[in-house]
């Protein structure tokens, strides 16, 4: 039984903001489904009231002083930038901001 | 005798006798990387320029003893960012991206006067076990060049092994250290997570990734270590503890170590081969004096799934800021989800995508807690497995890989194959401690790894025993290139 | 009268004023020239990684405290994905299920009656860039500064039923971040934003009608008339049987109406995880002590101090305490031994209607509060005459200084001396001895006459209830 289909990879690939043509849909579906069948190996286990591990590091509040560093020079800091304008980075334009 | 076989100790000793040059040094790698690099294909950038200006500097301004990499010739993975120089993670989204600062552990390497050689080789965003996911060149293995040199960092391990560089930097999520440097028989460290600044490595999975050093002798990965361990205020999870001199743990004795075997590490799945040379391996420590016992590291076989989910999830996360907008390559558009979409398929490996689809489904709406939560509850129980073993031993020793060295495309198309190879080197990621990989002989001609795992911050008790082990094993290990000829 | 019941909830976000952002050592501050504050990490260059802001922890902890919550004593923060490209990293570093604070409440009062609202979480995250639309179409400019401000997030219970308890929540609100110092709280820079949910229900209903989600309310006004809108629309569909979709809507102040901006199946899948790269917080009681002692007297208890211990009516405790800079000029007057009754008068009428027609706050006049207590106290001697006390003001106001000085500066005292008043006032009341006559014989009109021309003659300075006593006492001798 598949666990994963079309339109599931079609909906994670458009959350992921990726695009795959029809051939590749079908790949993914296939690839993820036989990866999420093996993850399903977990569910031998029972991990009821077991704590899960976000940070094997048993630390806690890391923190820094409010003080202010330089920060870049603008030229410096969009030199990567593919598009920009007037100091700001240029994208398409965006229909609705909220 | 190439003079990077001598080792760090002795080259720096020379440099400050002025028996030879920084110089020389540089000269050596650019020379080496002429005449082999066309066929291991180690490096994607080269520093050529500065690194022969920064050993003149060095060889003008003479020498100071307590800087700890004196002008040595280092390699750098391209997933660490370098200042000024081009760092592509070996993915065509980065391929012009210049980097605005230096990563911590770069700076260190620099302040310690180490010179970098240039950018190497890896999976596209460290993503892979076997080097053949970059984006822009297929790295071969020194000892054969139709296998592979392993992964994610192919590269560095290649590079090393291939003489090119005296030592190397990787990075670790799953074995991304370990496992190339068993594929070509050299020393590769993944220090406990919390031990190296993180900050400046291009994330993949950020609770799991470490940088580490990659070497041609033990001795030498304890005085790199050395250089880029410690708290880094730039990193939280950076930890607040002192990094010993590890060189002075090298004594040779390890009598009475505690030397704990899992089953599991020399079971179903591991070639003979392999295990006849770990066996032998622990025959000789043995013989050292340390106190070996099997036991069972029960979750182990569930550390691949869960580490697949883990690490899938948080790179989804850590990858979408590959978008085309700052910086990196963007597609034509007039759209902007077109524009995004566009820019991360064009640039994006499919590797890659497989792993940000893999892990943006396990963390979407209803698949959280089934997927993600029962992963990380998965991780808290392979983390006890180790725990309690190391309550009682000082070290857990097995391969670092299943088999050695495959072949170029044999695992290639067939995802989970390739991520079962990393089963002996993923759980020490999740839990977090720090384990080591050393050569233990050949089979079939190929280097074997030898894997040795400790105790939170223990990298020390590594290092002794590793370097105990070494001094004895009594093989000396010389890539063959096979195939070079052909 | 409606058959409905409207039920109102807000979200309300405000920016932290700390010196530098949440996570990067950049400035946060506002107005800078695009792109002037910012470094690899706010820009989410490949490597970088967040190093949390402990000033802004305790913003947010002293801002929840401040509203009654209750503080989490272990806390985390998480990561919400989505791309846009005022959002670099792509996910918002932010808190998913663990706030700083929660359960706390916010009292108002509308139409005199007090009322509790419900403060469901408060949490603490990262503010994105901002995005300047190009007038030609061509595309949009992304600014980067703003990126990284630290912001706490404040959703109320659904707990307000009319829009103007919607206001007057968010006036509270914004009067307590005042208080605290941990915000401008100014909605035209956007470092106080809303976004109010509503709905409407039979009376009677206890389960709550499908709500509306409102953006683009730019200020309290917009807040009140957006939702008052809002009421009307989906009263409407109900009653002609139709069913209210849920979506979220724009309001659009020209039109004074809301419009669709986007459906419910357009909802994101945020994809909420642990941040990795932050360590977990652990609050301690020491802690929470500490930012407890460090939170000043907040506007509720003012109010209730001025009404009760100095005696001042309900109205000017409320519009006094509304504004904390205009409460502690108010409280520095009278700590100089002011009437508080008069420092009250002065500051609700000539100096807010200054302030008003000249778009200042208190903070920006030069005027300070031992100037205004001098003046109320220089009238209560009798050393000037309110009239005169009106043309002091004007100077008080505007150039600040000493009024002592400025009445010396003037000649502007008041005359009270007898003799002087005498010397005066014969003249005049020898040329008007008829007006006096016409007192006497009861034509009460001629003392207002008589009093009038000798404040004329004085050009004000002459004390009025001196003159008053002087021209009875000389009627009395005729």
């Amino acid at each position: 039984m598949s666990r994963i289909n079309e339109e599931q990879v079609r909906y994670v690939a458009n959350l992921a903001r990726l695009s795959f043509d029809d051939d590749a849909i079908k790949k993914f579906t296939t690839q993820l489904d036989d990866i999420i069948g093996f993850a399903e190996q977990l569910n031998e286990l029972d991990t009821e009231g077991i704590e899960p591990t976000t940070h094997v590091l048993d630390m806690h509040n890391v923190m820094r002083d409010d003080v202010v560093e330089p920060s870049l020079p603008r030229e410096e800091a969009l030199k990567n930038a593919p598009v920009q304008e007037d100091g700001q980075v240029k994208v398409p334009l965006i229909m609705e901001a909220d | 005798m190439p003079l990077f076989e001598e080792g760090l100790v002795h080259l720096k000793k020379k440099i400050h006798s002025k028996e030879i040059k920084a110089s020389d040094l540089i000269d050596e790698a650019y020379a080496r990387i002429n005449e082999v690099d066309g066929k291991v294909k180690a490096f994607l950038t080269l520093n050529e320029e500065a690194a022969r200006e920064e050993a003149r500097t060095i060889d003008e301004n003479g020498t100071d003893e307590d800087t700890l990499l004196f002008g040595m010739p280092i390699g750098i993975k391209d997933n660490l960012v370098t200042k000024g120089l081009r760092t592509t993670c070996a993915s065509h989204i980065l391929e012009n991206y210049d980097p605005l600062y230096d990563a911590t552990v770069i700076e260190k390497v620099r302040t310690q006067k180490g010179i970098m050689i240039g950018k190497l080789n890896m999976d596209e965003f460290a993503m892979g076990s076997s080097t053949e996911n970059s984006g822009f060149a297929l790295t071969r293995n020194p000892w054969d060049l139709e296998r592979v040199p392993g992964g994610s960092s192919g590269g560095s391990a290649a590079s090393v092994a291939a003489g090119e560089v005296l030592f190397a930097l990787g990075s670790d999520t799953g074995g991304s250290i370990r496992q190339p440097s068993a594929f070509c028989g050299v020393v590769g460290m993944k220090p406990t997570y919390g031990r190296v600044s993180r900050f400046g490595l291009v994330a993949f999975a950020s609770s799991l990734d470490q940088v580490g050093p990659i070497t041609r002798t033990v001795e030498d990965n304890a005085y790199l270590l050395e250089t880029i361990a410690g708290l880094d205020r730039h990193d939280s999870t950076s930890a607040d503890v002192p990094v010993p001199h590890y060189s002075e743990t090298l004594t040779g004795d390890i009598k009475g170590l505690r030397v704990a075997v899992p089953k599991e590490y020399l079971g179903e799945g591991i070639d003979e081969a392999v295990k006849d040379k770990i066996k032998a391996a622990i025959r000789q420590l043995e013989a050292l004096g340390a106190v070996c016992e099997e036991v069972s590291l029960p979750h182990s076989k569930y550390a691949v799934p869960a580490y697949y989910v883990i690490a899938s999830s948080e790179a989804s996360a850590n990858l979408a800021r590959f978008d085309g907008v700052r910086y990196g390559v963007r597609a034509e558009s007039n759209d902007l989800i077109d524009m995004y979409k566009k820019s991360r398929s064009e640039g994006f490996g499919d590797e890659v995508k497989r792993r940000i689809m893999l892990g943006t489904f396990a963390l979407s709406s209803g698949y959280y807690d089934a997927y993600y939560k029962k992963a990380q509850q998965v991780r808290t129980l392979i983390k006890q497995d180790f725990e309690k073993v190391l309550e009682n031993h000082d070290i857990i020793v097995g391969p670092a890989t299943p088999t050695t060295a495959f072949k170029i495309g044999e695992k290639v198309d067939d995802p989970l194959t390739m991520y079962a190879n990393d089963l002996l080197t993923i759980p020490v990621n999740l839990a977090g401690v720090p384990a080591i990989s050393l050569p233990c002989g050949l089979a079939d001609g190929l280097p074997v790894g030898l894997q040795m795992i400790g105790r939170p911050f223990a990298e020390g008790t590594l290092y002794k025993a590793a370097h105990a082990y070494e001094q004895t094993a009594g093989f000396q290990l010389t890539p063959a290139f096979k195939g070079a000829n052909e | 009268m409606s058959n409905f019941e409207t039920v109102i909830g807000l979200e309300v976000h405000v920016e932290l004023k700390t010196k530098t952002k949440a996570f990067c050592g950049c400035a946060n501050e506002f107005g800078a020239p695009p792109n002037t504050h910012t470094c690899p990490i706010c820009l989410g260059h490949p490597g970088v990684l967040p190093i949390l802001n402990r000033e802004a922890v305790d913003f947010a902890i002293k801002a929840a405290l401040a509203l009654n919550c209750e503080i989490s004593r272990e806390t985390k923060f998480d990561r919400k994905n989505y791309f846009y490209p005022d959002n670099p990293k792509a996910y918002q570093i932010s808190q998913f299920d663990q706030p700083i604070g929660r359960n706390g409440f916010i009292e108002i009062e509308v139409d005199g009656k007090k009322k509790k609202i419900g403060v469901h979480r408060l949490h603490l995250e990262e503010d994105a860039g901002k995005l300047n639309h190009l007038a030609d179409g061509s595309g949009s400019l992304v600014d980067f500064n703003r990126v990284g401000t630290p912001l706490i997030e404040i959703v109320s219970e659904a707990d307000m039923r009319t829009p103007q308890e919607a206001y007057a929540y968010l006036d509270k609100l914004k009067a307590i971040m005042q208080y605290i110092g941990v915000s401008d709280v100014k909605m035209e820079e956007g470092s106080l934003r809303c976004d109010a949910n509503i709905s409407i229900r039979p009376y009677g209903q206890t389960e709550f009608g499908t709500k509306t989600e409102l953006k683009n309310l730019n200020s309290f006004a917009f807040v009140e008339k957006g939702l008052a809108y809002e009421e009307r629309r989906q009263e409407k569909i109900l009653l002609s049987g139709g069913v209210v979709e849920q979506e979220t809507r724009r309001y659009n102040d020209a039109t004074k109406t809301t419009t669709l901006m986007r459906g419910k199946e357009g909802s994101d899948d945020y994809r909420y995880f642990p941040e990795p790269d932050i360590i977990k917080l652990k609050i301690d009681q020491d802690w929470i002590d500490r930012i407890e002692a460090e939170i000043p007297e907040l506007p509720d208890s003012r109010q209730k101090r001025y009404i009760e211990e100095l005696g001042l009516p309900e109205y000017d405790a409320m519009v006094l305490t509304q504004v904390k800079t205009m409460s502690d000029f108010f409280e520095n007057s009278i700590s100089e031994g002011a009437d508080p009754k008069l420092v009250s008068n002065w500051l609700m009428g000539d100096v807010s209607a200054y302030l008003n027609s000249n778009y200042k706050t208190i903070d920006q006049v030069p005027m300070t509060p031992q100037g205004l207590a001098k003046l109320v106290q220089l009238i209560e001697k009798g050393t000037i005459s309110s009239k005169i006390a009106k043309k002091i003001f004007k100077t008080l106001i505007e150039e600040g200084g000493d009024p002592e000085e400025i009445v010396q500066a003037k000649g502007l005292v008041q005359i009270s001396d007898e003799g002087a008043l005498h010397e005066l006032m014969d003249p005049i009341l020898a040329a008007n001895k008829q007006s006096m006559i016409d007192y006497k014989n009861g034509k009460d009109r001629a003392l207002g006459f008589l009093v009038g021309q000798v404040m004329k003659q004085s050009h004000g300075k002459a004390n009025p209830n001196m003159v008053n006593k002087i021209i009875l006492e000389e009627i009395e001798k005729l």
